[in-house]
């Protein structure tokens, strides 16, 4: 029997769930109105006025190349975020699943870089590959390669990726390495028995089992290279070469703080809150169909 | 079809030997059932078999050939788990057809032998179905179906049906014994309980602590028991036993003193099934009656002896017991003393 607890009155709970409203209310839904109220403005150049436009700022926007590319940007940093942060994680995972002697240890050292802030995650890969005295820059160099991701807009996008996405597998191992511990024995034992070996029991069984788990992964992943990538661009690239690792969320921060267009930087904000919106029922109303609870 | 040959087998993890050393010739199309209490190592050797745990010492030969190395899917066995081990992201029917499809059969080939099992199963309703929305018995058909489509040399049980009702259990083990003599394929079968190693088995072993205390048909085992642990464990309820001392042809006990087979003297231990007592007022045993349980067509009396030891007798009918009146007097049915060294727990008469 399920133990349900019902109250009473109406004071007690209304206490109980207080702070998270307080706190939703504070940090998301006062800026969120915020943010839609200023998208309806143009301030003047020295900020101390602002005009009324109504939805001239997202006509703007829509109109703009540079904003339209940032989407597309958006859209391939994001994919690539979440491919290489889950994939090797799943290989990872399933690896460290296999292992009967000191699985204890590999563990840890796989769950290592999580604790390694995003920014300094930045700092450390663009110290390895500064085109001057980064070591793997170095080592390419004499391999006759010329890294140079100052210059080269597909370099400076693999550099953030891999940047954004290393910390990210330690993280992704886990919910893996914790779903694989999960998966009944007796299942795999069962296919074995039915005659599939490792990797086709992979795939025919264990990874369905795991849908749950990737399923989850897969929206916080995206979510994460939507906004939390931030720290990683602006160490490494600034969002250059040429805006080529200029993703949706960076677009706000330069043109909202460094070129002070605060009333599109807002606009641009409403259209990315809409955009992840939309993503997630997407994700929830097509992708979960696929998903064996 | 397939024989089955155990060679010593022996299996440790780490530093315990779990299993110590067991032999054993299971004939083609015979139904062997491991029986024992739980943690003795039955899965353990029935795992051996199947290919999931590996053999510490001995020789596996399955149709003659040592199979010790070979992988589970070389092995050409099926095995149906305790909790089924379904594939919960399948149906029915691809649960059952899942071994086929490996094996590379075309689809009507696989269909086709699909629902001939299901039709033998009474599953053919259900094969659109998910494991989830299946009933314990019918997924326990299911384990059984997909076991029986790929036509495998050896059927493996690990107590398939503990997870099932009272009812249910009764109607299951027919079944599958009755599909077992069908198909002709040679089975091994691991239960804790006794009754159903009694009504499913060919032969049984019986189990305990890692060691094989008896091989032998259930009768055999019933009727002679080779150790005391087998006396106890089969047959229920189960066997009396007292510590009894062996003199001049006569056995000692409290202050009752018995005929004993000859050849014997020293301290044995007496054993006696609570259904081979007949009441009889000239009878040698004296017991004080503290509860009866009528259960219809017998009667079990339990009580003590007069040295205190706990005795408990099975009478047929109805045998009504007023507390505190009951002392009541038995003789054992001739034939149906069983002695047991009492240091060795082997059988001596
Ligand atoms: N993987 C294992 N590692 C260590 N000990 C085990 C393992 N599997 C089983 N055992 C031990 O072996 C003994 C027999 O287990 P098992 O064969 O499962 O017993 P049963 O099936 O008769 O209940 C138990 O004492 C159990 O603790
Ligand atoms: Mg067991």
């Amino acid at each position: 029997m399920e133990k349900r607890v019902t109250f009473k009155g109406w004071l007690l709970p209304l206490c109980l769930i207080a702070p998270q409203v307080v706190i939703s209310a504070v940090f998301f839904f006062y800026p969120a109105g915020q943010a839609v109220w200023q998208s309806l403005f143009i301030p003047d150049p020295f900020g101390l006025s602002s005009r009324f436009v109504g939805l001239g700022n997202f006509e703007y926007l829509l109109g703009d190349p540079y904003y339209r590319s940032a989407f597309v940007t958006t859209a391939i940093f994001s994919t690539l975020v979440t491919l290489t942060a889950m994939v090797p994680a799943l290989f990872l995972a399933v690896l460290a699943d296999r292992l009967v002697k000191s699985a204890g240890v590999y563990r840890t050292l796989l769950i290592w870089p999580y604790a390694v802030a995003p920014a300094v995650a930045g700092v450390l890969w663009l110290f390895m590959f500064n085109t001057r005295v980064g070591v793997v820059a170095w080592y390419l160099g004499q391999l006759g390669y010329d890294w140079n991701h100052v210059l080269n807009e597909g370099e400076a996008m693999g550099l953030v990726v891999v940047a954004s996405s290393w910390g990210r597998i330690s993280y992704n191992f886990l919910f893996f390495f914790a779903a694989l511990q999960a998966v009944p024995r007796s299942i795999i034992e069962a296919a074995a028995i039915d005659g599939a070996r490792f990797w086709r029991r992979f795939f025919t069984i264990v990874l369905p089992l795991l849908s749950p788990t990737t399923f989850f992964l897969l929206v916080v992943n995206v979510v994460y290279a939507f906004f939390e990538t931030f720290g990683v661009i602006h160490t490494i690239t600034s969002g250059g070469p040429q805006q080529a690792t200029t993703i949706l969320v960076y677009k706000v921060f330069s043109d909202g703080f460094v070129g002070q267009d605060l009333g599109s930087s807002a606009a641009q904000s409403v259209i990315l809150l809409v955009v992840v919106g939309l993503l997630t029922v997407v994700q929830f109303k097509f992708v979960e169909k696929r998903v064996h609870y | 079809m397939a024989t089955v040959d155990l060679d010593n087998i022996k299996k440790r993890f780490g530093n315990t030997e779990v299993i110590k050393g067991v032999s054993l010739s299971v004939q083609d199309g015979e139904f062997i059932v491991i029986v024992g209490p739980s943690g003795c190592g039955k899965s353990t050797l029935l795992r051996m078999v199947a290919g999931l745990e590996t053999i510490s010492e001995g020789e596996l030969r399955i149709n003659g050939q040592r199979a010790n190395e070979r992988e589970p899917m070389d092995r050409d066995i099926a095995m149906v788990f305790q909790n089924y081990a379904l594939y919960p992201h399948m149906s029915v029917a691809q649960n059952m057809g899942y071994g086929l499809k490996i094996a590379g059969l075309p689809k009507p080939e696989i269909a086709a032998k699909v629902a001939e099992a299901a039709k033998l199963l009474q599953l053919t309703d259900l094969l659109d179905r998910k494991p989830k929305q299946l009933s314990g018995g019918q997924r326990q058909r299911v384990a059984m179906g997909r076991a029986i489509v790929r036509a495998p040399s050896v059927f493996l049980f690990d107590e398939p049906l503990s997870n099932l009702d009272a009812k249910l259990r009764v109607q299951m083990r027919l079944e599958i014994r009755e599909l077992q003599s069908k198909l002709g394929i040679t089975s091994l079968y691991v239960t804790h309980d006794q009754v159903e190693a009694m009504t499913m088995a060919d032969r049984m072993i019986v189990m305990n602590a890692g060691v094989a205390e008896q091989i032998g048909t259930p009768l055999d085992v019933y009727e002679r028991p080779e150790t005391l642990f087998a006396a106890q464990f089969i047959g229920s309820p189960s066997m009396n036993v007292i510590e009894a001392e062996a003199r001049d042809g006569m056995l000692h006990f409290a202050d009752i003193t018995l005929p004993a087979p000859s050849g014997i003297t020293g301290p044995v231990m007496l054993g006696v099934r609570p259904e081979h007592l007949a009441p009889d007022p000239e009878g040698p045993i004296e017991m004080q009656v503290l509860l009866a349980e009528p259960l219809g067509a017998n009667t079990l009396l339990h009580g003590r002896l007069t040295s205190g030891a706990g005795f408990t007798a099975s009478l047929p009918g109805v045998h009504r017991v007023a507390p505190g009146e009951g002392a009541l007097r038995l003789s054992i049915e001739a034939g149906n003393m069983h002695l047991f060294d009492a240091k060795t727990g082997r059988r001596i008469g």
